[in-house]
């Protein structure tokens, strides 16, 4: 829809120049489809260019003063036809050329912007929304697209037809040309006046439309809880009071676009017009004898008439070609957002002499650790502490306090900003980020799902599991039943946002999934708070003996499920205000206490 | 296409105007090959000053044709907003309206895209119909008629041509056409991955799974440019194939009218007007072509939004004759309720429950036991399959809608804020007083943290709440489900995202400023619903345990399950 106009970012000379020599370089890949591309658009172009002259020739030949020299009008016809089933064949050629060199490019690109994707650091993705990204990585390109398969030609067969146009016609009659002076400086003076006008009228009519748009998007997605009020009048009268707006604003660019074709082509008819005054006096001035044959100012009735053909191919680029620049434009921003993102840094490469983790004991540190995810404002504030081998350590605390920072350090999704974190005493730094990822198994809030049958999904936990294994797995999370009861079983296809299971039995999945990854560490992020008490409990005896001997970290809100931790931390507003086990910590009577004591009370 | 169209009925005056306008500026273009062919014959004994008369018409012609095209779009352009003003606003109060299980069968993502791609391509339709999709055939009737005066047999090569020109383009069509449904559904499914693995990246990179990721994109990905590149090639032919049969007609009337001047029947200025009339012509066509992709796009869009329009009304309020008012006194009451989301299996069986004024309800229960659905049959989102749900003795299938949601206050789960003030958030768009926002926001918890904002009840949330945490959203929710004092709070879930301390409190106050208001309250937490008047235990859609906690407790083994897993085993009072 009307995107890209809107974001159009101001770009000066030289990245203009930066981003269409890289474009270039994409084109050059496929030289070899493109070379013949263009000598296509040569040969169509000058064919199609040919067909006007013979047919002033036959018209000469018809108009002979000595009856009609058919011997000339059938050359020229034959001629003619095969001008024009050749360039028609050409033309074809061409766009479907163009289109196979279209797709090539735009296939590598949405591959590069996608592996680039994945390389980036996991803040990249907490700053830019989901819906920016998949705006680039499918109307971006879509305008590159267009461009490529369809501006491009119309910018060489405009070049093409203007000049050849002009040869011509300058051949024809050079007098006639004079017509052009007054018609061509009309339509660049029209094209300005567009420019700036109207731009930024359609600018606001994308906008209002974006906004009405959101809006009702907005309030579909609360349609329940409308009707629930009853506030659908309500409701209704503000949308349309954005639906008005949006028109009025969309009805204010019309009244100026409207106008648009009507004078392109009136400036058209205003140069045939010309034509048809000046070329009449000198034909017949050519057919009284006051001009001689051969002499500046001669013409024939053949001559008229391919000059107004010819007029008509050269005005027609010229008219086109202030809404090619516009093409060109948002495709070059367009370009330059893809770009962008392309020269995004990747997340830092392991450093040289980074060590594979192996043989893990499952001994993590935080020592001294500050962090925050802009330089101004601090999430951790100096955070302490030693996980032992084969112990779980729970981490409490309010909203905010910095408990998924936690995890986003554990994960080196963030590297800290100060003081370090290190597993077996090797700061995770000096450790190949793979190898420190797979050492834990995570199972996060927000349960993730791909649209795949649930045996993908649950296999997705390690490469090369075997549907014994998988099976194990989800018999282990307590799913087992609940997958073999489906008509499909484990060969059900999950749709988008897993709408055909609940929120449950996702969670269920994911947790299915992290077992079969079977690392050495265990990160659970308030993973069991979407699962209703009894099932918990179930999953709860699963962890247990998945959580033997290995180090875990657990984040949750429901104090029973800490209760039975090692190690459990106070976390509040980024420091550790309490640390001890459950008994411990109630005897402190500290703001543990008073939480769990709050539970009963 | 017929129901869209239906509103199109009312423009129909001023479309006809515009029409006639529009075929008035085209019969003007037209006029000018044929006095460019006029002034070119015979041009022995004229003088310069009748040359210039006649290209003065001409640039008359030109400007006049120029001004009633512009008029003419301009009025297409107003007719096709208001059209569509009119569309969008009926829909999207139509799709307010829709039943949940309606809403159910389209989906969310469908009824937005409804909303906002498909009206917008219909409206491009009907807008670029009126402008370019008239001209063409205006053109082509208006040229053909004027060169049947001009020279009837050179007239017949052009009508000839048309046949031809018309079957190949449908040839393509057909076959391309349908190639671009596909192309979008493969769009679709390759934005679905990004989608998904945008959403995932953490899982993808803790499992480090961005090579299998590749291959899982590659394969969307060529999918589309196979596709893409099918539709484009195919659809490709049409421009070459109409530009090859009309540079072919005018060609044929060269060779004719070669003859014809030669037997004396015709002029060699006639063929100029012809050639004229063959590019005006084919520069029209072209845009018929394009007309023709978007009438494919807005045929199905108009479709889709016909759906919704049409779709009829299924809840409906029914007659006391046939859904008779019970005895009972209670004011909720469940009888005997049965009910099944798609008639295969019940989520709810024979749930039987009374519940007085005043009184309070919690339901808990395993996820999917059906404890929302329960109160989406009490909100009458669904109808019940068996039984019956009243309200101060009514069936509820009895009772205006206005009149029904007025007694209800309800926080659900997931429910929704938009991007507004605090302050507009809570009051929903009732008519409701500053001072009556802040005391639901004081009895809902939300208060302290709303006026901690510099702007306070002014604070602009953004779309969906994002900018505030999980447990202020609960509480603005709550506060909108009390603000208008209802006769019926529901919770739902709704307390889930507070710290203990304050879920506590927020019941400590609940209870004491809304005693006349019955409150159904759907948790997981023991905690929350243990001070309930009466208790509901769900599983797998049946009642297995109804009473007061102590009742429960001693009586229903599994709440005493969840209830021990939740306080503590070793706690024993």
């Amino acid at each position: 829809m009307e995107r890209g106009s809107d974001r159009r970012v101001k770009q000066d000379g030289k990245t203009t120049r930066m981003i269409f020599i890289r474009l270039c370089r994409y084109v050059l890949r496929y030289w070899y489809l493109f070379v013949p591309a263009i000598i296509m658009t040569l040969l169509a172009n000058q064919l199609s260019l040919l067909g006007p002259k013979y047919s002033g020739m036959a018209i000469d030949a018809i108009a002979a003063s000595g009856g009609v020299e058919f011997d000339i009008v059938w050359d020229s016809v034959i001629k003619m036809l095969l001008c024009y089933a050749l360039s028609a064949t050409m033309s074809y050629g061409l766009a479907s050329l163009m289109i196979v060199i279209s797709q090539k490019i735009v296939y590598t690109m949405r591959r590069q912007l996608f592996e680039k994707l994945t390389t980036l650091p996991v803040p990249y993705f907490d700053v830019h929304p989901t819906g920016d990204i998949i705006s680039h990585i499918s109307y971006d390109i879509d305008t590159i697209n267009s461009t490529l398969s369809h501006d491009l030609v119309q910018i060489m067969t405009s070049l093409y037809t203007v000049i050849g146009s002009l040869i011509f016609m300058w051949n024809i009659s050079k007098p006639l040309i004079a017509v052009f002076v007054v018609t061509v400086p009309a339509a660049i003076l029209f094209t300005r006046y567009r420019t700036k006008k109207v731009r930024p009228l359609f600018r606001k009519r994308s906008r209002m439309l974006g906004e009405l748009n959101g809006y009702a998007e907005e309030m579909l997605s609360g349609c329940r809880s409308i009707q629930a009020y009853a506030r659908e009048e309500e409701i209704g009268r503000r949308f349309n009071v954005r639906n008005t707006n949006s028109m009025e604003a969309y009805s204010e660019a019309e009244y100026y676009g409207a106008a648009m074709g009507p004078t392109v082509n009136f400036i058209n008819n205003l140069s045939i017009s010309f034509i048809t005054i000046f070329g009449g006096i000198l034909y017949l001035f050519s057919q009284n004898g006051t001009v001689q044959e051969g002499t500046l100012f001669f013409i024939t009735l053949g001559g008229v008439a391919q000059f107004v053909q010819y007029s008509r191919k050269f005005a027609g680029p010229i008219n086109e070609f202030a809404n090619i620049l516009n093409d060109l434009q948002s495709s070059f921003s367009a370009a330059e957002r893809v770009f962008r993102i392309l020269d995004e840094s990747s997340e830092q490469v392991d450093r040289d002499n980074a060590i594979v983790l192996k043989d893990i004991d499952g001994k993590v540190d935080f020592k001294q650790v500050v962090f925050g995810y802009t330089p101004d404002k601090n999430i951790l504030k100096g955070i302490t502490l030693t996980a032992q081998p084969g112990k779980t350590i729970a981490i409490v605390g309010p909203t905010g306090a910095g408990k998924t920072t936690i995890i986003n350090l554990l994960m080196r999704f963030y590297d800290v900003t100060e003081g370090q974190v290190t597993v077996d005493e090797v700061d995770v730094r000096d450790i190949t980020r793979e190898s420190l990822r797979s050492a834990y198994t995570m199972v996060l809030q927000d349960t993730w799902l791909f649209c795949g049958s649930i045996y993908d999904n649950i296999a997705y936990g390690r490469e090369n599991a075997t549907p014994e294994e998988v099976k194990a797995a989800a018999r282990a999370a307590r799913i087992d039943s609940f997958i073999e009861s489906l008509p499909d079983g484990y060969d059900t296809i999950l749709t988008d946002d897993g709408i055909n299971i609940s929120k449950g039995q996702r969670q269920l999945i994911t947790i299915a999934r992290a077992m079969i990854a079977d690392s050495e560490m265990l990160i659970l992020d308030e993973a069991t708070s979407n699962v209703d008490s009894n099932t918990e409990i179930k999953i709860q005896e699963a962890m247990k003996s998945l959580m033997k001997d290995r180090t875990c970290f657990v984040i949750a809100h429901r104090l029973s499920t800490i209760r039975n931790a090692d190690l459990i931390l106070v976390l509040q507003e980024g420091r550790i205000t309490e640390m001890g086990n459950h008994d411990e910590l109630m005897e402190m009577g500290g703001f543990y206490s008073t939480l769990y004591n709050s539970q009963f009370h | 296409m017929k129901t869209v169209l239906r509103y199109l009925k009312q423009y129909y005056g001023r479309m006809s105007v515009g029409l006639l306008i529009k075929i008035t500026g085209c019969l003007l273009e037209l006029m000018l090959p044929y006095i460019l062919s006029h002034v070119l014959g015979n041009i022995i004994g004229r003088e310069i000053s009748e040359i210039a008369f006649w290209g003065g018409l001409m640039i008359l012609c030109a400007g006049l044709g120029c001004l009633c095209n512009a008029i003419a779009n301009r009025m297409a352009a107003k007719v096709s907003c208001d059209f569509s003003e009119a569309l969008r606003k009926d829909l999207f109060i139509k799709t307010l309206r829709l039943s949940a299980a309606q809403t159910d069968r389209f989906t969310i993502p469908s009824l937005e895209s409804r909303i906002t791609t498909d009206t917008y391509h219909v409206h491009n339709f009907i807008n670029r119909m009126q402008r370019l999709g008239v001209r063409a055939p205006i053109l082509l009737l208006g040229g053909i008629t004027i060169t049947l005066f001009m020279d009837a047999h050179l007239s017949l090569v052009m009508i000839g041509i048309l046949p031809f020109l018309f079957t190949a383009i449908f040839l393509i069509s057909r076959k391309g056409v349908p190639l671009y449904a596909k192309v979008q559904t493969s769009v679709d499914g390759m934005v679905r991955v990004v989608r998904e693995d945008m959403q995932g990246i953490r899982v993808i990179k803790a499992l480090s799974k961005a090579d299998y990721e590749h291959r899982r994109y590659d394969v969307v990905n060529r999918a589309l440019v196979k596709d893409e590149t099918r539709a484009g090639v195919i659809m490709g032919g049409v421009n070459p194939v109409m530009t090859m049969f009309m540079n072919a007609g005018s060609v044929a009337v060269i060779a004719l009218a070669a003859v014809r001047v030669s037997a004396g029947t015709s002029r060699p200025e006639t063929i100029i007007a012809f050639m004229q009339y063959f590019t005006q012509i084919s520069m029209a066509m072209m845009s018929v072509n394009r007309m023709f992709v978007m009438y494919t796009k807005c045929a199905a869009s108009a479709e889709r939004i016909a759906e919704v329009l049409n779709a009829e009304e299924d809840v409906t309020v029914e007659s006391k004759e046939s859904y008779p008012d019970t005895l009972s006194d209670a004011h909720i009451v469940f009888d005997q309720v049965t009910f099944s989301y798609k008639g295969k299996i019940n989520n709810l069986e024979n749930i039987s429950f009374a519940l007085s004024k005043g009184g309070s309800l919690g339901i808990i229960g395993a996820t999917g036991s059906g404890k929302s659905t329960l109160i989406k049959l009490l909100l009458r989102f669904y109808d019940v399959c068996h039984g019956a749900v009243y309200i101060n003795g009514e069936d509820i299938r009895t009772i205006a809608k206005d009149r029904l949601y007025g007694m209800f206050g309800s926080a659900l789960q997931n429910d929704f804020l938009y991007a507004d003030t605090i302050e507009e958030n809570i009051r929903f768009g009732r008519d409701l007083t500053h001072e009556e926002v802040v005391r639901a926001a004081t009895i809902a918890q939300a208060d302290s943290f709303i006026t901690g904002f510099a702007d306070g009840y002014g604070h602009m949330l953004s779309s969906h709440g994002t900018n505030i945490s999980g447990g202020q959203k609960q509480r603005l929710l709550i506060s909108r489900a009390i603000a208008a004092c209802p006769e019926i709070l529901i919770l739902d879930d709704s307390s889930s995202a507070l710290d203990y301390k304050t879920d506590a409190a927020l019941r400590k106050a609940l209870s004491e400023n809304l005693q006349n208001t019955t409150v159904v309250t759907v948790a997981q937490r023991v905690s929350s619903v243990k001070d309930c008047d009466l208790i509901i235990v769900l599983s797998e859609g049946r009642i297995i345990g109804i009473g007061s906690h102590d009742v429960l407790l001693s009586s229903c083994e599994e709440y005493r399950e969840i209830s021990e897993s939740q306080m503590g085993g070793a706690f024993v009072e």
